[in-house]
């Protein structure tokens, strides 16, 4: 079936009754939606890539601009949905919340607001799942809580997840997207990033498999650890990947950034990701992988 | 003037005693190497073998410069990425030689630079946290004066982490958690009091496991005050590390990270 029949183009055509009455009361609501849009809300979005104006049901599970294919930010529920077989996905330590080891002021205030917008405990999911009958560890970082920050939770909960697959023998997929460390937590938050990358050199040396997804955006602390650390690492296309922010670059060298600088394309092309693939192949490409590293 | 934003300027003053300073007065007969193997060899980064009163060790540190010239030699303390994979090339050679690793950290941080994400800044600091989590050989890092975030981490995953009386070590400088969290960078003070950036804090909060004292005078003037010092707990630590079973200092190593983090289940 075409999109085509869907609209029914192509099919018999329906007579529309015209009534006059019912037309002067459609004149007047059409002036009436000039001045307040009548449109409900959230049923259009604006793509920031192509700037076009997006009808919300055109998006499909995927979250794909239908006019330039730009993959959208997704919450970690979307993407299991879209990854593992059904039913599959079992979470790993669902409840683990902040504290604050800096005392930094309104810190509770912050992450309270933080869990209401997100609907999220923290900024990353971990679980096991199958896919494609596969089983795998699955760690799945979120853009919208915090920019998907690196705090004392983030870190345990990816170490724990890497420890998990390391005891079960199982090979583990981190999905990654952070603004880097979470501010708020000072010294330890950078801590985190040696306690990950230790937990994974453990999963290393027990020749178990680790896979990387690049998501936009993946910068600054998590990319100086656990991001670069995959022994496969795949990128959702256009995914701004980097160690420093733009802002931080252009003020340290004075000077404009290349076009596509830090794009999933640019680290292709520098040597620092295997492959770079659209979001509705990556089920069938990480279930691929897996196979191929089956244990015999 | 706050204890915090006393170091900080103690830490970045341009008299500061730099890495090559520090391996002179500690270790006899320091040779230096160069090059990463693969690009290039970053002068902000210095390494080679040397002798701590008659053991061999690798000695690697970041370099600062007294002077804009010797600035520019070493891009000010900020090493890019070849930097990083030239301390991991000596790491490895130690490990092959079994020689401890003795580590210098003073940087404001990792280059921020197009060069340094076209070679992957990132990359190189993520390779050196886990090659580092599981040397087989001894490692001993010193911070000396600043620790500025991942570019000061990535040699600094040590089994004894040990920090000057005027050290810092953060997330990001007291500047930019102002300008990022606040959008206001004139209460610099107030960001490096709440970041606990100090000496003291971290020693409180285990990040560092030893303080040496610095002369009244400053470091700059009696640098052997505190030298003498570090190295007798270089004398006492390292045969005790190097007693130690192999898989006994991996997993106490691994242990002495995988402690942080603060969190509620």
């Amino acid at each position: 079936m075409g999109r085509n029949d869907s609209l029914n183009l192509f099919g018999k055509k329906s007579y529309y009754p015209v009534e006059l009455g019912d037309n002067r009361q459609k004149r007047n609501d059409r002036r009436k939606s000039k001045a307040e849009p009548s449109i409900p809300d959230g049923m259009w979005i604006k793509c920031n890539t192509c700037k076009a104006i997006i009808y919300k049901k055109e998006v499909t599970e995927y979250k794909l601009c239908p006019n330039c294919d730009a993959h959208f930010r997704m919450s970690p529920a979307e993407r299991i949905r879209i990854l593992c077989d059904e039913g599959s996905f079992q979470e790993l330590d669902a409840g683990m919340e902040p504290k604050n080891p800096m005392d930094y002021p309104d810190y509770e205030a912050v992450i309270e607001k933080a869990q209401k917008k997100s609907g999220m405990k923290e900024g990353v999911v971990t679980g096991v799942c199958r896919i494609k009958q596969q089983p795998a560890v699955l760690a799945i970082m979120d853009s919208h809580f915090m920019m998907g920050s690196m705090g004392s939770v983030v870190g345990e909960k990816v170490t724990r997840a890497v420890e998990y697959a390391t005891e079960h023998e199982l090979p583990i997929i981190i999905f990654t997207t952070s603004g880097g460390a979470r501010m708020q937590e000072g010294i330890i938050s950078l801590m985190q990033m040696a306690k990950v990358s230790e937990a994974l050199g453990r999963h290393d040396e027990a020749g178990l498999l680790y896979v990387t997804v690049l998501t936009d955006p993946t910068t600054g602390g998590v990319t100086a650890s656990f991001a670069m650390l995959g022994d496969i690492i795949l990128s959702e296309p256009k995914a701004l990947i980097g160690f420093a922010g733009q802002r931080v670059i252009k003020g340290t060298i004075h000077q404009e950034l290349p076009e596509g600088f830090q794009r999933a394309e640019f680290q292709l092309e520098h040597g620092f990701v295997d492959r770079i693939v659209h979001r509705e192949k990556l089920r069938d490409e990480l279930a691929a992988i897996l196979r191929l590293h089956r244990r015999q | 003037m706050s204890d915090a934003m006393k170091s900080v300027a103690i830490a970045r003053m341009i008299e500061r005693p730099n890495t090559k300073q520090f391996i002179r007065a500690i270790f006899d007969d320091f040779l230096e190497f160069h090059g990463d193997r693969l690009f290039a060899d970053d002068g902000a980064v210095v390494g080679g073998i040397a002798s701590l009163d008659g053991i061999p060790v690798t000695a690697i540190g970041i370099q600062k410069g007294h002077t804009l010239e010797e600035n520019v030699n070493c891009n000010f303390g900020s090493p890019n990425p070849e930097g990083y994979r030239k301390a991991l090339r000596l790491m490895k050679q130690a490990e092959k030689f079994h020689r401890p690793v003795v580590t210098f950290i003073n940087t404001a941080g990792a280059f921020c630079g197009i060069g340094a994400e076209e070679r992957g800044q990132g990359e190189a600091i993520a390779r050196n946290l886990m090659e580092m989590s599981r040397l087989k050989t001894p490692i001993v890092s010193i911070f000396t004066g600043e620790g500025g975030s991942g570019g000061a981490l990535a040699l600094a995953v040590g089994d004894t982490v040990w920090m000057l009386e005027h050290g810092m070590y953060s997330v990001l400088s007291p500047e930019g958690f102002a300008s990022i969290l606040w959008r206001d960078s004139s209460r610099v003070a107030e960001a490096a009091e709440l970041m606990k950036m100090t000496a003291k804090d971290l020693l409180e909060n285990q990040v560092i496991d030893k303080i040496f004292a610095e002369p009244k005078e400053g470091l700059e003037k009696n640098l052997k005050f505190t030298t003498r010092e570090i190295k007798k707990a270089l004398l006492e630590t390292i045969p005790e590390l190097q007693k130690m079973e192999l898989k006994e200092l991996l997993e106490k190593r691994y242990q002495r990270f995988r402690k942080f983090g603060d969190f509620m289940e």
